[in-house]
Parts: structure tokens; C-alpha cells; sequence
């Protein structure tokens, strides 16, 4: 798939309330031993399920950080441009269990425009991102500078 | 055990430097399921008016992280490792990564907390270039669980 507009949301055109995308996003084990490689995260609770269960855990987790990038795609894709996200922060409020069963997880992220700059023409996109129900992210708020 | 306050306030200087890779974009971009052309192809960004390929807003995180462990790693500082899940992280970006930059990171101790048992430790690494020039500001929260 091509995550990428041609054409680019412009400041003017968008408005408090617009509705940035709703999207499924799939994590299976595989994702997670990629994103530990990229990152240099490899914290044993995100790809080893003996150790995991043995602290507590219901399963092998997802890495909040991975869990923020994939939430941060959506704006990215609809911004048309990964620079012009200025701010991203979030809060881990969930753990994401990702079972090693041929499927994983399902994070289904959404994001609706909240507030709008017009001095530095930027825009507030307030995501929520959801695993079998329960909220993984909170407080999860990207400022992004639109054309 | 509960995490030492007294180091609030403690600064952590650069120790080294990180080179920006057109490689590592590209490995941290797909790792994170990203086909934006902008991490993957000079003439793309361009076009979007950066110098060159850029990096993920997240991937601030991957140089972040190598300096605050000083903080989790620091003896006077009481850090179980084993006990520390992510609470919260922050990008603030003056411009976005991008191949070529030689980094440099200063990570400081902004707050200590606890609550509830649990101790809440919070850093700010700020990103620079060699030259000075600011580029990422990535605070961020770990919590260091209570136990017996």
C-alpha cells in the first residue's frame, strides 16, 4: 500500500472536529522482533513468552514505543509529510499483548483534529488507539504544521 | 526500593556522538511498517523541502534512549531495570532528523515521584547538533515498579 497522499491537507481547508482516519493496524511477533532490531529495545518481555509470563505479563507485549509509531502513522499518512509532525506525546496506558497465534494484535487507531494555531499554522490531532477494547494510549496528542 | 530523589536535577553530558544513516532510517521506517518515501528516497523529501531523507517523529526515541540509560544504569540512582515499564514519551521537534546529522544528546533528571508504591522517574534529553544547533527535545517517563 502507498501510505501517502499526493495531495497534502491544507491549514485552511481543515477544521476543529474534522476526522483525521480511522485505521486497523495488525502486530504480529515478527513486528516486534524488527522493531526491537531498529531500535536497540530488547527488553525480554517483547519477544520472550517464558520470561514475560514468569514477571506477570498475560503474554510477550508489544513495545509502547512501536505501539506510538504505528498510532503516529496515521497522522503522518494524512499530514502527506513525516516533518511535519513538530510534537507527539503520549501516555502508556495499556499493555498490548501480542499472541504468537498467526494473527497478533489488532490496534485500531483513530484521530480527529482538536485545536488550531492559526499564528504558526499548526494543528492539534488528538489520536485514540484501542487492542480488544481497551484504551493503549491516553493523552496521545500530535501538533502538525500543515501548507 | 524506592528510587533516590536527591537525583533530581542531575545532567548526564554528551558521551558521544550519533551519525543519522540512510540504513537506519530506512530499518527504523520499516520496522514501524512506514512505506513514506520521504525515509526511503532523497528526491521524496526533497520535494517536501527537506535537505534530504528524513526520519520517523519516533525515531528520536533510538538516540534518546541511549543516553537516558545513563540515568537507569547511574548506582546512585536505585533503578531496577527488571521493574521499569514506559509511562510516557514526548517528541518536540524544531526540525525533523535527517541523514547526515552528527548528534549529540545531554539527558537530565527532571522529576522523581511515587505513588501508589511505584516510583515515576522523568527525563529530558535534549538532541543537538555537533555544531549546537537544537533539533529534538524527547522527555519521557518511566515507571519503576514497587514490589516486595
Amino acid at each position: 500500500m502507498t501510505g501517502t497522499p499526493t495531495t497534502r491537507p491544507s491549514f485552511d481547508a481543515v477544521a476543529v472536529g474534522d476526522t483525521v482516519a480511522e485505521r486497523s493496524f495488525t502486530l504480529q511477533r515478527l513486528d516486534l522482533v524488527k522493531y526491537a532490531g531498529a531500535s536497540g529495545d530488547f527488553n525480554v518481555i517483547h519477544w520472550n513468552e517464558r520470561v514475560a509470563t514468569s514477571v506477570g505479563l498475560p503474554n510477550v507485549i508489544a513495545h509502547g514505543m512501536l505501539t506510538m509509531a504505528t498510532a503516529g502513522r496515521l497522522v503522518t499518512d494524512w499530514a502527506g509529510d513525516p516533518g511535519a509532525v513538530v510534537e507527539y506525546g503520549v501516555r502508556f496506558t495499556n499493555m498490548v499483548p501480542v499472541p504468537d497465534d498467526g494473527t497478533g494484535a489488532t490496534v485500531v487507531v483513530s484521530g480527529v483534529v482538536a485545536t488550531k494555531d492559526d499564528d504558526a499554522r499548526t494543528v492539534r490531532v488528538d489520536l485514540t488507539a484501542t487492542c480488544d477494547g481497551s484504551k493503549v494510549l491516553g493523552r496521545a496528542q500530535a501538533v502538525v504544521r500543515l501548507p | 526500593m524506592a528510587v533516590n530523589p536527591d537525583i533530581v536535577g542531575r545532567e548526564y553530558p554528551p558521551e558521544s556522538v550519533y551519525e543519522v544513516s540512510r540504513e537506519k532510517i530506512a530499518e527504523f521506517a520499516t520496522a514501524i511498517g512506514s512505506t513514506d518515501p520521504a525515509h526511503f528516497d532523497g528526491d521524496a523529501a526533497r520535494a517536501l523541502g527537506h535537505p534530504d531523507v528524513i526520519a520517523p517523529p519516533t525515531f528520536a526515541v533510538v538516540i534518546a534512549q541511549r543516553s537516558e540509560a545513563r540515568v537507569v544504569r547511574d548506582p546512585e540512582a536505585g533503578i531496577d531495570y527488571s521493574r521499569v515499564v514506559h509511562g510516557e514519551e514526548k517528541f518536540v521537534h524544531r526540525r525533523p532528523i535527517t541523514v547526515g546529522d552528527v548528534l549529540v544528546t545531554t539527558s537530565y533528571v527532571d522529576a522523581v515521584r511515587s505513588a501508589g508504591g511505584h516510583s515515576m522517574v522523568s527525563t529530558r534529553s535534549e538532541i543537538a547538533t555537533q555544531g549546537g544547533e537544537p533539533v529534538s527535545t524527547v522527555t519521557s517517563t518511566i515507571v519503576v515498579r514497587g514490589g516486595e
